[in-house]
């Protein structure tokens, strides 16, 4: 082997250790390369994850948004509906209520009917105060009661007719004295306060409801004592009352008046028959 | 053509008419008057009634002979009876309910009351 060669094989040897080193090296920045390759994939995966997760978070928040609008427009269609309800049902009630009212007073009225249509049917005097006794027992429901009328010639109220109280023990009364005259005088009803407090004094009843035509007053009914199934005066007694009293009125005129006309037609008759004979 | 049909026995014709009245507001319903209780009974006997409303104090036989004669005869004691008088006292009602009265019902007479037990009593609803 020449020197030249040595020297050579020298230079190769360097050389492929230098590239050996290369090599080396290049093995050593690839593996480098290669971890850092797996960890930048590794970030690459987690950033997608949590990506991933955080996109199914957002659109899950979203549906819930709109869940939880959905829910507060149906809260608030219930309450409108409910509201509704209330209101039907208030209105409901109110028609029930005003049923009753109608149907208590179409009652009212319909005795009232039957009643006035009762006292103008009959023209006799007496009559007409039965039909009176039975209307103020069976639908005023007064179990000690009169009919007292001013005597056109005295000028004093005597009673015509009486339920529970003997005729003989009512008074004769003057116009202005006690509650009975007062009443005569003024044309104003007297309802006593408490009736289940009222004791009985034939001048000072418990009710005095005047008989008038228009302004005239032509008498009185008094009440006493109330059947034992009447506590007290309803509201529509009142109204029933004061009706009722008109159209007394008027009848006992009116059959006063027919008493009049067939006597005087008989005792007229009487005369014919006498200068006819 | 009448379904059921009512007797009312009441003395006083104002208060007759007055019941009629209130119960002529039930549907497909004839009602027939008495005066007392025997025209009562002899009404009775010519036709068959659903329901008899009767009052007590009346001449010639009272209403609660009347309930007692209605209870005691087979042909007749099917028949509701519903008293309606003035007499308001409890031993009263006890009296008239004892006899076979179905209801007791006391005057000043409430159109209400009355509709309501001969609905109930003819079941017409």
């Amino acid at each position: 082997m020449s020197m030249d060669d040595k020297v050579d094989d020298k230079g190769i040897q360097v050389r492929a250790d230098e590239f050996l080193q290369m090599f080396k090296k290049g093995a050593e920045f690839t593996q480098d390369l290669l971890k850092e390759n797996e960890r930048l994939r590794y970030r690459i995966f987690q950033l997608e994850e949590e990506l991933r997760e955080g996109g199914f978070l957002s659109s899950l928040s979203e549906e819930n948004r709109q869940l939880v609008a959905r829910i507060e427009e149906l809260e608030r269609e219930k309450d409108e509906i409910l509201g509704r309800i209330r209101h039907i049902e208030a209105e409901n009630n109110d028609f029930a209520t005003r049923y009753v009212e109608i149907e208590e007073e179409n009652n009212n009225l319909a005795n009232l009917y039957i009643a006035s249509y009762q006292l103008h049917s009959i023209l006799d005097f007496d009559d007409v105060l039965k039909v009176i006794t039975e209307i103020i027992i069976n639908l005023i429901g007064a179990e000690e009661f009169a009919v007292m009328l001013t005597d056109e010639k005295t000028g004093l109220l005597g009673a015509a007719a009486s339920e529970g109280v003997p005729l003989h023990e009512l008074p004769k009364v003057r116009p202005g004295e006690g509650t009975i005259g007062t009443i005569a005088s003024t044309g104003e009803s007297f309802f006593f306060e408490d009736p289940a407090g009222y004791v009985r004094d034939l001048r000072n009843p418990m009710v005095c409801i005047p008989l008038k035509i228009k302004e005239h007053v032509i008498g009185v009914i008094v009440i006493y004592k109330l059947l034992v199934q009447k506590k007290a005066f309803a509201p529509v007694d009142y109204e029933l009352f004061t009706l009722l009293a008109g159209h007394a009125a008027t009848a006992i005129f009116s059959s006063r008046l027919y008493s009049d006309s067939e006597r005087k037609l008989s005792t007229m008759q009487g005369f014919i028959n006498l200068l006819t004979k | 053509m009448a379904d059921k049909k009512i007797l009312i026995v009441e003395d006083s014709p104002t208060m007759r008419q007055l019941i009629a009245f209130t119960l002529r507001r039930l549907p497909n319903v004839a009602l027939v008057e008495a005066s007392d209780g025997v025209d009562a009974l002899r009404k009775l006997g010519g036709e068959m009634f659903d329901l008899i409303f009767t009052d007590i104090n009346m001449p010639i036989m009272d209403g609660l002979k009347l309930v007692s004669l209605v209870r005691n005869d087979p042909a007749f004691r099917h028949i509701p009876i519903v008293i309606i008088t003035t007499e308001g006292a409890a031993e009263d009602r006890q009296r008239g309910l004892a006899l076979g009265a179905n209801d007791y019902l006391t005057k000043p007479i409430q159109a209400g009351k009355i509709l309501a037990v001969a609905r109930e009593l003819l079941e017409i609803p």
